[in-house]
């Protein structure tokens, strides 16, 4: 049969990242395709490519066999490519006939919109999805996002879309949505709609998609028939990579708890959490974007206090309504994002190294000066933090030694426990593996780290043991001798649609 | 602010050289030493034009009665340019601060017409400045709302008291000794001693305490603050009832410099505050500068009105002059952080 997209040689760079590397993909009409890959393997991009958003560096586009170049999504867009994203892209404050023929809206005989005839179209175009029960007038804000995803589908359409792009279409829906979501996915095939399906659950690619292309590190793995593979072969595929640059841990004496969760709760993104971390334990917490990682260490460290539950620090419960809190009592926090959450950016080097502590600084009414030089100055050595002097400014070093000035931060705090999110990304494999170092000479010396990380390798490498959060809880543990890569993504990602989601929808009354 | 400088490499340039240069990049990367600079270039050109242009003798404008009035002028402007400047560093704004002069100028003024002792009359500015202040940081802080919208609706509820207040009369009949600013201790204009000990007092706090880092930090990055164990809620909360108090401070002195008070604030008077702030190297961005640059603006803008008067400019050019400087130093700014990005 005729592809009528194909992708061929797609390459595609940002500054220090190859995000793809000679793609293919291909689809034919009345196909569901899946797209595949962990967290960072480029399906994100490629999607934006396909839809215009990105231009691939080099590579081609075909649209039915003929080559074609898009400058931005509209021209995508003229071309028959729609993309639901994962956050709608619909205007809550307008009806849904608004939302669906926005910019597009039939006009009458003077130029003036066509009221009539845009309610009518729309009520066709959702009777065409088998949608009986949505009125046109009602305001997008007020409905649930199963019916916003279900005006998207109709918008997208109303464009005349013959290729629907759906970026994890179910992830914050409710069960009974996405059975209604499957059957207008099904519905769109059998008219010959091409659909590329990207999706975190297994099980969903088994049920909907005809075939799945599988996507690792920004290089294509391949193409199977969904009938002939299973989920231990599509696992193995996503992560069967190589684990050669990776530092490993260094052994030491695992002591008594001295971190312990226990059914903590903020919801909607942790639920009923329970785990310990030792001291001299790294404790690795794996789980995919969005699966409540961040969240947890969040509700730990008191940025977002918890519901319920209870935190433990060396045996006794205590109270935690606020990072100054968590800090008094020895917890450390190395957040996700060092721009937006780490550094204050046109601070010196010293000023931030120092911040977290300033107040056991002061003498008499200042800031002791030369403690806090001496400060600085100790953990620029210790760190090996590559900064001409204490006083320059933070945003002018490399993200490798920004990190080690967010990392020397809390060092300073000198805590018992220390919570890294991603403490590696986005730097490059020497300072990479300086921080490995200095993560084994903390637990070392009797630091319990729990370290929340999207790369397998450094989970593999760097924990004692290793938690796999889905969902907003942990639902598996492996020790370090237990752990392979495919049981990890396994407990990360399959799971049945049958499963409460993460995302409690608030239902609004409306009819169903 | 030596980040900004280029490594030179010893062996190019002797050692002092490199230091001289390095000494004089920093100089012109700091926005204080620019402002002390251009004062000195203006008194030097308006001295200069006086005696080879005029064929003056002594320059009128460096007489000590010109000087005095440069540094008195503007002080309370400088006074309130302090705590505007605190505001504007941790990442919020205010533009109420000229009724609130108003308001306070005339309470205090009311308050020492109608026999209240003269201390009471000095103090009591300075307590509803930091109550008023207070009720600002707690609506930004506590209830988010945005600091330019609070201190909107405050201007406006300040301007509508003050008429309702004094019913558009003026206060006449002010006892001589409520006259703080026309005091001269040791000959020095009250104003000018005022100025100058709480812009020394408030650079101090600002750079070398744990409180004043943390108006920088929440000014700079809230969120890595907040989870660096700093309140931002804590650090707004002080800031603006510090700059409540500064701005009482500001209207005593505006107060007491005639002997009537105007039932009416000068027109602009905020806004005249926050260039001070703005010219003085403070980012409107929040994160960045001192309280000696804002009153070193606020002595320089004065400086200028002095030397248009000289140059015989009329004195509504001062308006557009103003305005340029406010572009200018922005772009400056804008060049620094960039070449700091490098």
């Amino acid at each position: 049969m005729e592809n009528i997209l194909d992708l061929q040689h797609i390459t595609k760079t940002f500054p220090g990242v190859k995000a793809l590397d000679d793609v293919q993909f291909e689809m034919r009409s009345g196909e569901v395709h899946a797209l595949l890959g962990e967290n960072g393997a480029g399906k994100s991009t490629l999607i934006k490519i396909v839809s215009g958003v990105y231009k691939p560096d080099s590579g081609e586009i075909r649209l039915d066999g003929k080559p074609v170049s898009f400058e931005n999504p509209r021209e995508a867009q003229a071309h028959g490519i729609a993309t639901i994203y994962q956050e709608l892209s619909l205007y809550p404050e307008l009806t849904v006939a608004e939302n669906i023929f926005m910019g597009h809206a039939p006009r009458n005989a003077v130029g003036m919109i066509d009221w009539g005839m845009m309610r009518r179209r729309a009520e066709e175009l959702l009777a065409s999805l088998n949608i009986y029960d949505m009125s046109v007038t009602r305001k997008v804000g007020t409905m649930t996002v199963g019916n916003r995803q279900r005006v998207e589908i109709a918008k997208a359409l109303s464009l005349n879309a013959r290729i629907l792009i759906m970026d994890e279409p179910t992830a914050s829906l409710t069960e009974a949505d996405v059975e209604r979501l499957f059957s207008i996915v099904r519905l769109l095939r059998e008219r010959g709609v091409g659909i590329i399906y990207i999706s975190h659950r297994l099980q969903e690619v088994f049920e909907l998609a005809d075939r799945v292309t599988v996507l690792r590190d920004g290089r294509y793995v391949g193409t199977r028939q969904v009938g002939q593979t299973n989920e231990k072969e599509l696992i193995t595929m996503m992560v069967g990579r190589t684990i050669s640059d990776m530092f490993p841990k260094l052994p030491s004496e695992v002591g008594k708890p001295v971190l312990e969760v226990r059914n903590l709760t903020c919801r909607p993104m942790v639920r009923d959490v329970n785990f310990r971390v030792c001291g001299g334990e790294i404790v690795g917490l794996a789980g995919l974007v969005g699966s409540g990682r961040s969240e947890l260490a969040q509700v730990i460290f008191g940025f977002t206090p918890a519901e319920a539950g209870e935190v433990l620090l060396d045996g006794k419960t205590v109270q935690i309504r606020n990072p100054g809190q968590a800090m008094k009592l020895g917890i450390a926090y190395v957040p996700e994002d060092r721009g937006t959450q780490g550094l204050i950016r046109q601070m010196k080097v010293r000023e931030n190294i120092s911040l977290a502590i300033l107040r056991w600084l002061v003498r008499g009414p200042f800031v002791d000066r030369r403690s806090e030089k001496s400060l600085a100055a100790r953990t620029i050595d210790q760190l090996k933090i590559r900064a001409y002097s204490t006083e320059q400014i933070v945003n002018k070093l490399s993200g490798g030694n920004q990190q080690k000035v967010v990392v020397g931060k809390w060092l300073a705090a000198k805590p018992r426990v220390l919570i890294m999110d991603e403490p590696t990304r986005g730097i490059d494999v020497g300072a990479k593996a300086e921080i490995h170092r200095l993560m084994s000479e903390l637990a070392q010396q009797g630091l319990g780290i729990l370290m929340i990380s999207s790369e397998l390798p450094e989970i593999l490498g760097m924990s004692d043991r290793v938690l796999v959060m889905r969902e907003g809880t942990i639902v598996d543990e492996f020790t370090r001798a237990e752990a392979t890569q495919e049981k990890i993504v396994a407990a990360m990602m399959s799971e049945s649609v049958n499963n409460q989601p993460a995302q409690e929808i608030i239902r609004e009354g409306e009819s169903i | 602010m030596t980040a900004t400088s280029e490594p030179v490499s010893p062996a190019a340039q002797p050692a002092v050289l490199s230091q001289i240069t390095g000494w004089l990049h920093s100089m012109v990367s700091s926005q204080e030493a620019v402002l002390a600079i251009s004062l000195i270039a203006l008194t030097v050109s308006v001295s200069l034009y006086e005696t080879l242009v005029l064929g003056r003798e002594a320059p009128r404008f460096l007489a000590e009665r010109n000087i005095a009035d440069i540094l008195q002028g503007n002080a309370y402007i400088a006074v309130a340019a302090i705590g505007v400047s605190m505001v504007i560093i941790s990442g919020n704004i205010d533009i109420s601060v000229g009724s609130l002069i108003g308001v306070l100028a005339t309470i205090s003024g009311l308050m020492a017409v109608n026999g209240f002792p003269i201390w009471l009359a000095w103090l009591t500015p300075l307590v509803i400045g930091g109550l008023v202040g207070a009720v600002i940081g707690f609506l930004v802080a506590y209830l988010r709302i945005p600091a330019i919208v609070v201190t909107l609706g405050m201007l406006s509820i300040l301007q509508g008291g003050l008429i309702i207040m004094t019913g558009g009369a003026w206060i006449y009949d002010i006892p001589p000794e409520f006259q703080l600013a026309q005091q001269r201790p040791l000959g020095i204009p009250m104003p000018v001693i005022i100025m100058i000990v709480l812009t020394i007092g408030a650079a101090l706090w600002m750079r070398y305490t744990a409180y004043g880092r943390a108006i920088y930090a929440v000014g700079g990055n809230a969120e890595a603050a907040r989870l660096s164990g700093i309140s931002p809620r804590a650090t707004l909360m002080r800031v603006f009832i510090i700059n409540g108090v500064f701005v009482g401070v500001a209207a005593v002195l505006f107060a007491t410099q005639f002997t009537t008070i105007q039932s009416t604030v000068p027109p602009g008077l905020e806004l005249f505050v926050i260039t001070a702030s703005v010219v003085g190297g403070v980012s409107i961005l929040g994160g960045t500068g001192t309280v000696v640059g804002s009153t070193l603006a606020a002595v320089l803008l004065r400086a200028i009105n002095s030397a248009m008067i000289f140059f015989n400019i009329s004195p509504y050019w001062l308006r557009a002059v103003q305005g340029i400087l406010i572009l200018i130093t922005v772009l400056a700014d804008l060049l620094r952080r960039r070449r700091q990005l490098k």
